[in-house]
């Protein structure tokens, strides 16, 4: 049974939306990764989002490729993570998801990851430069495994693709607000509604909305169209640059995502 | 030797595919299509090749190096002078290409990422053609070793971008360049220089730059009525190496890529994907890659820019592994000798990127008889790397 799946059932039996804060692991080490991952379950997390640091990290803007230094200057790689989540995985209820790209994952091998993952507790991957073309093997690896594979929807996406993608995906979906890099300036697109509407036709999964995503009036905003609010970039900012207003900001930003 | 590659699905082999964000798939789509397209079309067919005529100035002659040849006293070496194309370099055949592509999908804006900047004056120079705008992408340090380069692109119009981020080269340049294409890419084009990144990219750029190879057939026939005993070309993403390979696949042609030695393999200050790779999955394709154990990309070496590269094109990959060509590599220092010889007994600059094949012919030549024949593609010329040389020389000018 997905504990995603209950996270987001549970939450919609009351009426309220998922928050997913995501920090990447390593930065600046794996202590301050435990943590933070305690403040962020204290401060109302539904589901934590955990980076994996990576020399090429495409998909992301300057923020995440310097806490991706920072990580990996310390060695942290996705080994060291997997079995750093093991370790303190009784310590959270929540569900995790590890977020990376695939050059880790293949050079370990799909089989392999996926099983360490799932001894240490993974709920879920995302693997942002895997293509639903290239992606139905490791997906089928994970659905044996219990792990569920979230795939992203973006602006630029076709219908027809919308629908391959929501196919491959459990757990939820995630779809992409802006079409750019992670942290860039939230420019909700025109046809942003319009999108998660054709999500919504082709799928029963729920949708969770990430990139660009700072302030808990944005976060009010995406969450009155989606199911969850995925917000990275701007926790991982705070907590390296100004740490001691961390948790004022979690707590607004779940407020504002559970209508409290 | 199926020459029906890539598949559907982008795939040479077990090489190649698409590895990039969902936003960009769209867009890839979309150029596959266009591509295919154009090829088929009769106006598209003969505007590129009145273009490479009367503007880029092919075909460039395929020259018989007599002097060198005498002095090395073996093999016969000829030159394919694609250093004489216009802009200095090969790359202008795929960049022109790509910018009519982007003309036809009505694009607004032209992006890529350069090392030794050739590609970017290239691109540049087709944006400039085509009215279109350019942003070029470039790592601090290449911007260093090629400021020639900088200033050429930035005289053709085009915004120059310095990348700070990482090892500040080729790789680096091509994810900021892969960033802003995320952003922008309802109204960009992005021009990849080389056979790499996702399909359809490494077949769009090897189509394109097919066109030296089948000139090379023809001029060689002319010249010495059969076809040459070996090719060489370097071997950077790979471009200019496939373009001159291509039409010689199904002919019992021995071909061999030349990778950059760097300071030595020993050392691990290199660029030699084949000598000490890995497969991996970098920048959108499965190739092979110098990562380390965790799949972090390595940093790379070499005293040429557009060598400089942690990756290689996927075709290459397959090549490799069904042994049809076979790769090795030269070191700056060989590379710098074989600069500094064709210099002096041919009056030709070659790029330090060709000079590493020159150096290979220099290194085969003289163990071969003297009927055979050897072709090495002169991919670019020399200016631009004087300044550079003077550096490491020493000289100040």
């Amino acid at each position: 049974m997905s504990r995603i799946k209950d996270t987001f059932n549970i939450l919609k039996s009351s009426n309220k939306k998922a928050f997913i804060p995501y920090i990447m692991a390593g930065d600046p080490d794996l202590s301050s990764t435990y943590e933070r991952m305690k403040i962020l379950q204290e401060c109302g997390a539904d589901i934590i989002e955990l980076g994996i640091p990576f020399s090429d990290p495409l998909a992301d803007g300057p923020t995440i490729q310097m806490a991706s230094e920072r990580a990996m200057k310390k060695g942290v790689t996705l080994r060291k993570v997997l079995s750093f989540v093991k370790g303190y995985r009784h310590e959270f209820n929540i569900p995790i998801v590890i977020m990376s790209y695939y050059n880790p994952i293949f050079k370990l091998g799909d089989e392999q990851f996926i099983k360490l993952a799932a001894d240490a507790g993974v709920d879920g991957f995302i693997i942002p430069d895997l293509t639903i073309e290239e992606a139905s093997g490791f997906a089928k690896k994970s659905w044996e495994f219990d792990i569920d594979t979230i795939f992203l929807v973006a602006p630029t996406s076709t219908k027809d693709r919308i629908k391959m993608i929501c196919d491959m995906s459990k757990g939820f979906v995630y779809y992409v607000s802006i079409t750019g890099i992670t942290g860039a300036r939230l420019n909700l697109p025109d046809n942003f509604y319009h999108n998660m509407q054709t999500i919504r036709e082709v799928t029963n999964l729920p949708v969770a909305v990430g990139f660009g995503i700072s302030t808990p009036q944005e976060a009010q905003l995406v969450c009155k169209a989606s199911d969850g609010v995925i917000v990275g970039s701007a926790i991982v900012k705070r907590f390296n640059d100004n740490p001691s207003t961390i948790k004022n900001y979690l707590l607004e930003l779940s407020k504002a995502i559970k209508g409290e | 030797m199926k020459k029906n590659l890539p598949d559907k699905k982008g795939y040479f082999g077990s090489f190649g595919g698409r590895f990039v964000p969902e936003t960009l798939m769209p867009a890839l789509l979309e150029l596959e299509n266009a591509y295919k397209q154009a090829k088929r079309n009769e106006i598209f067919k003969r505007r590129l090749k009145e273009l490479q005529a009367t503007y880029i100035g092919r075909p460039t002659p395929l020259y018989f190096a007599k002097r060198l040849t005498q002095r090395l006293g073996g093999a016969k070496i000829y030159l394919k002078r694609e250093d004489l194309a216009h802009t200095g370099a090969h790359k202008i055949n795929n960049a022109l290409g790509q910018a009519l592509l982007a003309e036809i999908m009505k694009k607004e804006r032209l992006i890529a990422e350069t090392g030794a900047g050739q590609h970017g004056v290239a691109t540049a120079t087709g944006a400039a053609f085509t009215g279109l705008k350019c942003d070029i992408y470039m790592g601090s340090e290449d911007m260093k070793r090629q400021a020639l380069n900088v200033f050429r692109m930035r005289l053709l119009g085009a915004n120059v971008n310095e990348v700070n981020q990482g090892s500040k080269t080729l790789k680096d340049a091509i994810n900021e360049a892969l960033r802003d294409w995320t952003t922008n890419v309802k109204n960009t084009h992005y021009v990849m220089g080389t056979v790499f990144g996702p399909h359809p990219f490494p077949m769009i750029v090897r189509d394109f730059q097919s066109i030296i190879g089948k000139e090379t057939k023809r001029q060689i026939l002319k010249y010495e009525g059969r076809y040459p005993d070996i090719l060489v070309a370097c071997v950077g993403g790979g471009s200019n190496s496939i373009g001159l390979f291509y039409d010689f696949l199904d002919l019992g042609v021995e071909m061999i890529g030349v990778e950059a030695g760097g300071l030595g393999i020993e050392i691990g200050k290199h660029a030699a994907r084949f000598a000490s790779g890995s497969l991996g999955v970098f920048q959108g394709c499965k190739s092979y890659l110098l990562q380390d154990d965790d799949g972090n990309v390595l940093s790379t070496h070499s005293v040429s820019a557009g060598l400089d590269y942690a990756s290689v094109g996927p075709e290459h990959s397959y090549l490799r592994d069904i042994k049809r060509v076979k790769y090795t590599y030269i070191t700056d220092d060989l590379a710098m000798s074989a600069f500094e010889l064709l210099t002096e007994t041919e009056g030709i600059m070659p790029a330090l990127e060709s000079s590493h094949a020159v150096a290979e012919a220099i290194r085969i030549a003289p163990t071969l008889p003297k009927d055979k024949i050897i072709v090495v593609n002169l991919s670019g010329r020399g200016d631009k790397d004087v300044m550079h040389i003077a550096n490491l020389k020493g000289v100040s000018i």
